[in-house]
């Protein structure tokens, strides 16, 4: 007989009287709960997120409002932030702006992802020629070092924050399809799966009820990550000036003016800097928190 | 292992082919008739007829891919729209300088990273640790130009050692190098730290102790020749940010190489310039990657073979 | 010259607790034990028994944290291990007293040849060079058996297979010579055959060496075959510690009665297999009193209360077991203090 550590009475009676999801799930959260740094993610990410929604309400000024006369003043009483080089408040741009970038990575995000998705779990499911050619057309996407997909695209349809939208989702594909790609595999993989087959459940039925529940929680990792690299680049190509356009109070926009006046007026450049910095920098921890809490390998 | 090579050579070749395509797609996508903005203002239709005819814009689509193929392995990737000067040439000025660029941020990345995950993961948990690890989290979460721009105001305008812009010497290339290299340091320190801290968890590290060795040849003989393997693949994905982000910084710097080309030629709606310019980028890039692969797979071969 | 029945080593009383959220758990609780020079010491147990934990201790490899050696002595040739420096452990560790461990596959370090893995043992403390090192590693890898040594001393581990592996880790164990060889579950990853060549490997080397062993394992029937002496563990306990022969011919505890009675047997008809009801309790919330009281069909009400002590009951064999004291057939006060002669 093969001995196993055994539980206390009272977790025996616990476990009999729970069902395995909700164990799973309080596993889960209590991990998460243990990363401290994870919870201040997600605060951080909902704070933005609150400001965006709340913005008309909490925003001090009108963000669009030109007055000359103040222009590159530093931080004072009226202007917490100081103003622009068109006198505009910063403070409020700011809050403002918070919207433009929230909508850039959650749209070019679940883009990405709904499309990568689809392509992985094709891919993964029905292998062959069919994984061939979508990892061929995934091996092309990737070839293009870094944000120079989204310039191309950007290039071509022209300069604006819809199109770093579609330019930033066309370049997140890749991640998707492959993560997806590779989960639905091993789940493929499975000898049950062959079983319900052979039962006559549909391929759609499989995929749905089977297949996909097994990829989401590395995909919500992937999406919280590539959320916080999406909106990096959104700023990018926005500083560039192939993003929003003026007078758009979008972050990276707001910093390229921060490069014309850097020296007189450090401040334009500081803050947008510091709102975009502390954006993407909740996301990471909180994908990090949930990628350590998802991953049954992980031992602390 | 030649096999390898070779098979791993033949597969760039669709990579390639589709790259290709997709850039010649996308350009297709301008809205606009290049004829008609070539030819300018006033022109009449027999004009832009001609000149459509000239450029082969009246052949089927799939003839002009090809065609604009044949020319790019040649060299030819027509002229610039703003100078009328060889795309290809244009390139080849600025292509040495952001290779330069690149080279001395991934000798930062790969340095400065390493260095800091080895730290990080034998002193884990203590304050070196978790001061890196921060730098780190920081590292990936700032914007890359933003950093450049900070760095630029502290060191240049403040305290006057760096030169503000331009490129020429050392002190030209260091802001550059670290705004660009900063960011690839986080990823590689995290990822050394995370793969010391697997391997010294390893079995053979604890026959290693069994046999009377000495804790840092542990870490340092044992450990890291093994901890360093999958940092191989992190430093080969970082190339990619890399050719990138040079866009980028040299934006932020001023500094006369191709990323800078490519954004100028987008900003005037240089076409033929643009498509060359990623075109090229993204050849050498693939490139990169087989060299990575093939390096990786060398390295890599006991545990593919297990 | 040594007289053949002195011991080399003698633990006394060796307490290693592991020290973690869920609590304390009392991984080695009080064990105690002496290895003769040239002798075969078994010590079986189930997993969570402790006997890992235990031979890791007499290294001092124990990860610490979360655990730590809180008691007791490793007396190796007469000097307490415990309280020796870092230093000191390190020469002892590989030169004179050695490990093997379970799984051959990963022990072995992939990056380099496991020839170079030998040669570094013997560098480090024979302080011989570089060639010579290499060519007693080789003189090694002929020792255990392996066929042109030349060449294999040159291959990395996974052009090896399990076995052929298994004899790399005796060849670099035994490369300096050590007094002592503690094997952990030596052939457990291995397939049958191979772990018949094992063990007699072991055995022949232990011959021509003189080396004293201490053979870790699960499974009797690798006791029976390779052991003098055996001691059973139970939950961070000794239970019972006697000759081989004694052993299986008339086990005294309980539990070696129960594990004995669990083996298949060819020469008998079995309708079930016998299993010892119940399980091993949780290292972190043990029962009062004797740790097996739960399971033992014979427990009186004197074995829930209190924790027998390893006691001789002849001269080779010691029990920790209320059944196996004079006073087992008389009713007990439940606090009188017991003692046996």
């Amino acid at each position: 007989m093969k001995p196993e550590i055994a539980m206390n009475q009272s977790e025996m009676t616990i476990v009999k009287k729970e069902s395995q999801k909700l164990k799973r799930w309080k596993a889960f959260y209590k991990k998460f709960k243990r990363n401290k740094l994870a919870l201040i993610g997600g605060y951080i990410v909902l704070f933005y997120i609150l400001v965006a929604i709340f913005a008309p309400i909490i925003s001090p000024q009108d963000p669009f409002k030109i007055d000359l006369v103040n222009k590159l003043q530093t931080p004072s009483f009226d202007h917490w932030m100081g103003t622009d080089d068109k006198g505009r408040d910063i403070l409020s741009r700011l809050i403002y702006g918070s919207r433009l970038s929230l909508t850039v990575g959650f749209v070019s995000v679940f883009f990405g992802a709904a499309i990568g998705i689809i392509l992985g779990l094709l891919a993964g499911y029905y292998g062959k020629w069919m994984d061939t050619i979508i990892m061929r057309i995934v091996d092309v996407l990737l070839a293009f070092p870094g944000i120079l997909l989204a310039l191309a695209i950007i290039s071509a349809l022209g300069p604006s924050l819809i199109n770093v939208m579609v330019a930033v989702g066309v370049f997140s594909i890749p991640m998707f399809a492959r993560i997806v790609r590779g989960s639905t595999l091993s789940v493929r993989k499975l000898e049950y799966i062959d079983a319900i087959r052979a039962l006559g459940a549909t391929d759609v039925t499989i995929i749905m009820k089977h297949i996909f529940p097994n990829i989401l929680s590395p995909v919500i990792v992937q999406a919280t990550l590539r959320l916080a690299t999406a909106i990096l680049s959104a700023a990018g190509l926005s500083y560039l000036g192939l993003g929003a356009q003026p007078p758009s109070p979008e972050w990276g926009a707001m910093l390229s003016s921060g490069r014309d006046y850097l020296f007189s007026a450090p401040h334009i450049a500081l803050f947008p800097g510091i709102a975009i910095s502390t954006l993407v920098l909740g996301f990471n921890i909180f994908g990090d928190g949930l990628r350590d809490a998802l991953d049954p390998r992980m031992k602390k | 292992m030649l096999l390898f090579i070779i098979r791993r050579i033949l597969q760039t070749i669709p990579v390639l082919l589709g790259v290709s395509l997709v850039v010649f797609l996308i350009m297709q996508m301008v809205p606009g008739d290049p004829a008609t903005l070539l030819a300018g203002e006033g022109a009449t239709k027999q004009t832009i007829e001609m000149l459509r005819h000239e450029l082969g814009l009246d052949r089927p689509i799939i003839y002009q891919y090809f065609d604009y193929v044949f020319h790019a392995i040649q060299g030819d990737f027509g002229e610039s729209l703003r100078n009328n000067r060889p795309v290809l040439d244009e390139i080849m000025i600025r292509l040495p300088i952001t290779l330069q660029l690149a080279l001395a941020s991934i000798l930062i990345t790969v340095v400065l990273g390493m260095i800091a995950g080895i730290i990080s993961a034998t002193k884990q948990y203590s304050m070196a640790d978790i001061s890196i690890m921060i730098i780190a989290l920081l590292g990936i979460s700032l914007p890359s130009f933003w950093f450049g721009l900070m760095l630029i105001y502290f060191f240049s305008v403040n305290l006057h050692i760096f030169p503000v812009a331009g490129w020429g010497t050392i002190q030209h290339m260091i802001l550059p190098a670290i705004t660009l290299g900063a960011g690839g340091a986080a990823i590689v320190a995290r990822m050394t730290r995370s793969s010391m801290l697997e391997v010294v968890r390893q079995d053979y590290i604890r026959t290693a102790r069994a046999k009377g060795l000495k804790e840092h040849i542990i870490i340092y003989k044992h450990g890291l020749k093994n901890a360093l393997i999958p940092v191989i693949t992190v430093v080969g994905l970082q190339f990619g940010a890399l050719l990138g982000g040079t866009v980028l910084t040299e934006s932020v710097f001023a500094i006369n190489g191709l990323g800078r080309l490519i954004v100028d030629a987008i900003r005037t709606r240089d076409l033929p310039m643009v498509q060359g310019g990623v075109l090229i980028a993204s050849v050498i890039f693939v490139f990169m990657n087989l060299a990575v692969d093939v390096l990786y797979r060398y390295f890599n071969k006991r545990i593919d073979l297990n | 010259m040594k007289q053949l029945n002195e011991n080399i080593l003698e633990v006394k009383d060796l307490e290693t607790y592991f020290f973690t959220e869920e609590g304390t758990s009392k991984a080695v609780n009080k064990v105690s034990f002496s290895l003769k020079k040239g002798e075969t010491l078994g010590i079986v147990g189930e997993s969570g028994s402790g006997k890992s934990i235990t031979s890791l201790s007499l290294l001092r490899l124990i990860p610490s944290p979360p655990g730590k050696i809180v008691g007791g002595n490793i007396f190796f040739k007469g000097e307490d291990l415990l309280s020796k420096t870092d230093k000191q452990m390190r020469s002892i560790r590989g030169n004179e007293i050695s490990m093997i461990f379970q799984e051959p596959m990963t022990s072995l370090n992939p990056v380099y040849s496991v020839g170079e893995q030998i040669a570094e043992v013997i560098r480090l403390h024979q302080n011989l060079g570089k060639k010579e090192a290499w060519q007693k590693a080789v003189d090694m890898l002929k020792l255990v058996g392996i066929p042109s040594p030349e060449k294999r001393a040159k291959q990395e581990p996974h052009e090896l297979s399990g076995g052929m592996r298994q004899r790399v880790m005796i060849a670099m164990a035994l490369a300096c010579h050590p007094e002592v060889l503690i094997a952990d579950e030596p052939t457990t990853a291995l397939d049958v055959t191979i772990q018949a060549q094992i063990l007699e490997l072991i055995k022949n080397l232990q011959n021509e060496l003189g080396t004293a062993v201490i053979l870790i394992t699960h499974d009797l029937g690798v006791v029976y075959e390779s052991c003098d002496r055996v001691a059973v563990m139970y939950a961070g306990k000794i239970v019972e510690y006697t000759t081989a022969k004694e052993l299986f011919e008339n086990p005294k505890h309980p539990y070696t009665i129960g594990l004995l009675n669990s083996l298949p047997r060819l020469d008998m008809d079995q309708e079930e297999l016998t299993t010892i009801p119940g399980t091993v309790p949780s290292p972190y919330n043990m029962p009062k009193g004797c740790s097996f009281a739960p399971r033992c069909a014979f427990a009186k009400k004197i074995c829930e209360e209190m924790v027998p002590d390893l006691q001789h009951i002849d001269q080779m064999t010691q029990v920790s077991c209320w059944k196996h004291t004079v006073q087992w057939d008389r009713e007990f006060v439940v606090h009188e203090k017991v003692g046996v002669e």
